[in-house]
């Protein structure tokens, strides 16, 4: 049953190539010799040496850096708390409201988002800089790490929270003690989520950041309008490299302490 | 107390920072461009009574007139359309690969296809730069091999842009209907074909109808964030793609007409309401399927 057809083997090393290609022709030419993007002129790595003496491009890093910490710190705070309240909060008055704003944002086009924001910090005269880009990335990203804990509230057993509030505990004391650490792979991958959103984001960050802050998408798209450079590329592999490492290290140690877990499960089982 | 602060501090943010934000713009959209900053005639300022009689439709009377929007719209609905159909086409046989997959593979293969999602969205449409364009990968390969003798102009075509929209909506086609592949039983096919189904009858009786519900969430999740797309038809594409995303970003970072650009808004959110809705209809549907 599970032997793979020739059907099945060339449409997923298609696919694949289709998926990867791209990004590996992007990194072999990131240590081309050559200023033209296409002529192979032997290896070399000094784009990475002139991208770390590029300070526009050091310093939009930095503001990046800065507006995705602060930003998916406060998202993940917030979007827990509005999950919490979706899930367990019970009936209150502009629920449905309540959750219409939260699943909005995941559909919006990211101009609209984008121009609403603008246009409403200069109503009240907010000026644009790191703040309102932290802002605006914060509305967004909260949404997606809601829907990230949401899910994970819904499958756990409220039988443990009560037991801690029948023990003695108060609500804040059963929440921390029991329901965070339980629901903590969900904050902590709403909150790399959330860290990813703001790194990724151009549209959003172009309406609501001023002269005095540029991050590294809106620094990136500029000069890739202009056309291809290999300092772009040897940027690209950076932030590929970065990701990659990220992932597969995260996914490594979900599957160790869901073994870890199994295994544990299976000695109290006998145990018993 | 604590209950009351735990509701209104995300009610609040999210009151002040995404629906107060909406109703700014439908209120620029209805008032008159003028040359101050904020290049707009505020309508709220003096009294409700003049703000009904300042307000008009201006604005969305001038959409309709000027022929530019009407096909913008037109064709960003086009490409969305057609490039939602190109997902599915090449979605569909790896998501069925995967599915048949060997038990073992299928931790990999998942995060291979979640991996570029992490990714930059902006690098892996510039990716295609380089590929496209007129001394680019695709067509110096396609001259080495002799099937064209001259370099085809790829690059800044709205080809370019569907391309573009496939490579990077990818994942989201597959995701959901490896989903429902995964959890067909395989016995139902056998079944099939037992009962004389050939093996294309069996695949077009059996298994798509059972994977609907997959290619449905597939087909929204692409298409509604394709409409409003800005990156992929302002870097792949050329002066003659019409994009509206691309339009409302001309409109207000280079024409700097404010309320025309809030009312490009306003009706690609009436555009994308009904898809938007629909949406959430299925997914609703489908959870109470499974329960």
């Amino acid at each position: 049953m599970n032997r793979l057809s020739w059907f099945n083997v060339t449409s997923l090393t298609l696919g694949f190539a289709f998926l990867y290609l791209p990004m590996l022709i992007l990194i072999v030419y990131s240590f081309n010799d050559s200023k033209l993007v296409t002529v192979w002129a032997g290896f070399s790595t000094k784009w990475y040496g002139e991208l770390l003496q590029n300070e526009a491009f050091l310093d939009a890093a930095w503001v990046t850096l800065k507006v995705a910490v602060m930003s998916s710190t406060l998202a993940t705070i917030l979007g827990t708390m509005a999950a919490y309240v979706l899930v367990r909060g019970g009936r209150f008055m502009g629920r449905t409201l309540f959750s219409g704003m939260i699943y909005a944002p995941l559909v919006m086009p990211e101009v609209i988002t984008g121009l609403s924001l603008l246009l409403l910090f200069i109503g009240i005269g907010l000026d644009r800089g790191v703040l309102t880009i932290v802002l605006a990335h914060t509305t967004f990203s909260m949404c997606f790490v809601s829907v990230v804990v949401s899910s994970r509230l819904l499958t756990f057993d409220r039988s443990l929270e009560e037991a801690a509030l029948d023990l003695g505990c108060s609500a804040f004391e059963a929440f921390r003690l029991v329901t965070l650490p339980i629901i903590a792979p969900a904050v902590i991958s709403g909150w790399l989520l959330a860290f990813t959103l703001s790194l990724d984001d151009l549209v959003i960050a172009s309406f609501t950041a001023g002269p005095s802050a540029t991050t590294l998408p809106i620094k990136i798209f500029s000069a890739v309008r202009l056309g291809v450079s290999p300092e772009i590329n040897a940027l690209s592999t950076i932030m590929i490299a970065i990701v990659a490492v990220g992932v597969i290290t995260a996914s490594l140690v979900t599957k160790r302490n869901l073994v870890r877990q199994q295994q544990e499960e299976r000695a109290a089982a006998q145990a018993g | 107390m604590q209950r009351f602060v735990l509701i209104a501090v995300p009610y609040v943010w999210l009151l002040a920072l995404f629906l107060v934000p909406f109703v700014i713009v439908f209120k620029i959209s209805l008032s008159d461009i003028a040359l101050a900053i904020p290049p707009y005639t505020p309508t709220l300022k003096d009294g409700f009574a003049t703000f009904l009689a300042g307000l008009d439709f201006e604005n969305f009377v001038f959409l309709t007139s000027d022929d530019l929007y009407w096909k913008a719209y037109l064709s960003s609905l086009q490409i969305a359309v057609l490039s939602t159909a190109f997902t599915l086409c090449v979605a569909y046989p790896i998501a069925y690969g995967m599915a048949r997959a060997p038990e073992e593979w299928r931790p990999t293969l998942m995060m291979l296809v979640i991996l570029p999602f992490w990714t930059s969205f902006l690098i892996r449409v510039y990716a295609w730069m380089g590929i496209l364009s007129q001394e680019g990968f695709l067509n110096q390969f396609l001259l080495w091999s002799g099937l064209i003798n001259d370099p085809l102009t790829i690059l800044n075509t709205n080809a370019a842009v569907y391309i573009g929209i496939v490579y990077t909506y990818l994942p989201f086609m597959i995701l959901p209907i490896y989903a429902a592949l995964d959890r067909l039983d395989g016995s139902l096919i056998e079944a099939a074909e037992d009962l004389g189904c050939s093996r294309f009858q069996a695949f077009w009786l059996v298994t798509i109808p059972l994977s609907k519900n997959g290619i449905i969430a597939g087909c929204f999740l692409v298409f509604i964030p394709a409409l409003g797309e800005f990156v992929i038809p302002s870097l792949l594409g050329g002066s003659q793609t019409l994009m509206i995303g691309k339009v409302l970003w001309e409109e207000f970072f280079n024409n700097r007409d404010w309320p025309v650009a809030s009312a490009v808004a306003v009706i690609l959110l009436l555009i994308l309401i009904i898809p938007i809705v629909l949406f959430q209809r299925n997914q609703q549907k489908q959870a109470e399927e499974e329960l």
